[in-house]
């Protein structure tokens, strides 16, 4: 290799990667611990009460983070399962297959906590609005990427058969979401504009910010961590596995 | 297939496969009539269910009336789609598809279009009599037979995606529901917000047009995604 150049596909063999993840899952999942927890005192406790919403407000510090999550990880997920369709690394259709679950969770909890919060605020567990609506259909997308990995048995046919599906849903994502925009919306507008100054006090856009990236570290630990588990059951037979797993004993003791 | 399949001599072209596929899908529609009019009768009787369930009152029907037919006319593609290229896929024919010369998208492509001239337009047809018992306004029923036509053949173009993936896997026809519903969602909005607009007096050619964007991109798409896919699930 000439000095100087990365070597882009290092990391896409298992042993490394599986290394990699190991090496990087302590030091997010620490963080994901320490952000969370800044972030909950900051919301729960330093963060006024909302003059219209009053109290019901502080959900948002775990709405707006994994409504955020559920769609970047789509993203992630997608990119990844297109590059294993592309360079056929096998790598990096595990990751996809990784992220698939926490995608699916952080969808759910948005959607959960936003009934949470449109009970006292719209006096409805539920709305046919557009942003909810189109959540809704993000968690069909996820079931369905992991329902068709789960009916295929040869790992390889369902990594290729998952990823294609995601890179056709990618595609229909913004368009899903147009769609249903104009078909109806009544959800506030958006708080935080790249553009505009936030219309948000700044311990509360503190405290969201916070817990976004609390968020982020947690889906990266756990993504890492189910990573290392795919790894290892899908080569189960090969010597690096079996040496991991060798010294696993002494480790885990 | 009868005599039109060209001798060994001469190539196959890609206008050559189509036509042969299209033809030959056709013909095995017609031979198996009941198949072709069991998704037409669920789709009527699936309409047919709704006034029953949620009362005759005229005013909610005609309120109804567009989204129902739209629901009954996804679900009923749903029933055909699973059979795309499943029976092909038992026989071995998928397989000699995928050898072939002519470039599999196009061959995708035929066998879409035979298979919206047996389910999509079939009930797009039959939809102004449905409209006429939830006492659609005239104009409107037109305007529901039009979202249909422009509609339907969205529904087998991305259905075929999802038919392509599932094809030869136990359980495919749930896992396709599951796979290919979420994607409809904006044809059923647009195909039943057509209808809806026309019966508040507004403007139904923003409606169309997006209809006919979304069919022009999925025409090209389409087919390419659905062979990747079958080279998947074949191999």
């Amino acid at each position: 290799m000439i000095p100087g150049s990365i070597n882009w596909f290092k990391y896409a063999a298992p042993p490394r990667l599986y290394a990699l993840a190991g090496m990087v899952l302590p030091w997010f999942a620490a963080l994901a611990g320490l952000l969370t927890l800044a972030g909950l005192v900051i919301g729960l406790v330093i963060a006024p009460t909302d003059a219209q919403q009053g109290e019901a407000y502080r959900i948002i510090f775990v709405h707006v983070p994994a409504a955020w999550m559920s769609m970047l990880i789509y993203l992630a997920m997608a990119f990844w399962a297109g590059i294993g369709l592309v360079f056929n690394a096998r790598s990096a259709a595990m990751l996809a297959l990784a992220l698939a679950p926490t995608g699916a969770l952080m969808t759910f909890i948005a959607l959960w906590t936003g009934a949470l919060w449109g009970k006292p605020t719209w006096g409805a567990w539920w709305v046919w609005d557009a942003r909810l609506t189109s959540e809704l259909i993000l968690l069909f997308l996820y079931i369905g990427f992991m329902s068709l990995h789960a009916a295929i048995d040869d790992a390889r046919r369902a990594d290729r058969a998952a990823g294609l599906l995601a890179l056709v849903g990618v595609v229909n994502v913004p368009i899903i979401y147009f769609s249903v925009k104009w078909w109806n919306t009544l959800h506030q507008g958006a708080s935080v504009s790249l553009i505009k100054a936030p219309s948000m006090a700044a311990p509360m856009l503190t405290g969201m910010l916070v817990m976004a990236l609390a968020f982020w570290m947690y889906c990266l630990a756990v993504a890492a961590m189910r990573l290392r588990v795919i790894l290892l059951e899908r080569d189960a037979q090969a010597a690096w596995v079996k040496q991991a797993l060798g010294k696993l004993p002494a480790v885990a003791r | 297939m009868n005599g039109q399949v060209p001798t060994a001599a001469t190539v196959l072209s890609a206008w050559d496969g189509m036509r042969c596929l299209f033809t030959r899908d056709l013909r095995l529609a017609l031979r198996r009539r009941s198949d072709t009019f069991a998704a037409l009768f669920f789709f009527v009787i699936v309409v047919s269910l709704f006034p029953l369930g949620i009362g005759p009152e005229p005013q909610l029907l005609r309120r109804m009336a567009a989204g129902v037919v739209w629901v009954a006319a996804l679900l009923a593609a749903m029933l055909s789609l699973t059979r795309l290229f499943a029976d092909d896929h038992q026989d071995g024919t998928l397989e000699q598809l995928l050898l072939s010369a002519a470039p599999l998208p196009l061959l995708v492509l035929a066998k879409m279009a035979a298979h919206w001239l047996v389910s999509g337009l079939l009930l797009a047809l039959i939809s102004p009599l449905l409209a006429l018992q939830f006492d659609l306004p005239l104009e409107a029923v037109g305007v529901l037979l039009l979202s249909l036509l422009l509609g339907t053949p969205l529904l087998s173009l991305i259905g075929g995606i999802g038919a392509a993936l599932t094809v030869g896997l136990r359980g495919g026809g749930v896992l396709l529901s599951l796979l290919v519903l979420p994607l409809y969602v904006p044809v059923i909005i647009f195909g039943s917000g057509a209808v809806e607009a026309s019966v508040a007096k507004l403007g139904v050619t923003g409606h169309f047009s997006l209809l006919g964007a979304m069919l022009a991109v999925s025409l090209v798409l389409a087919p390419v995604a659905a062979a990747a896919a079958l080279r998947i699930s074949v191999e």
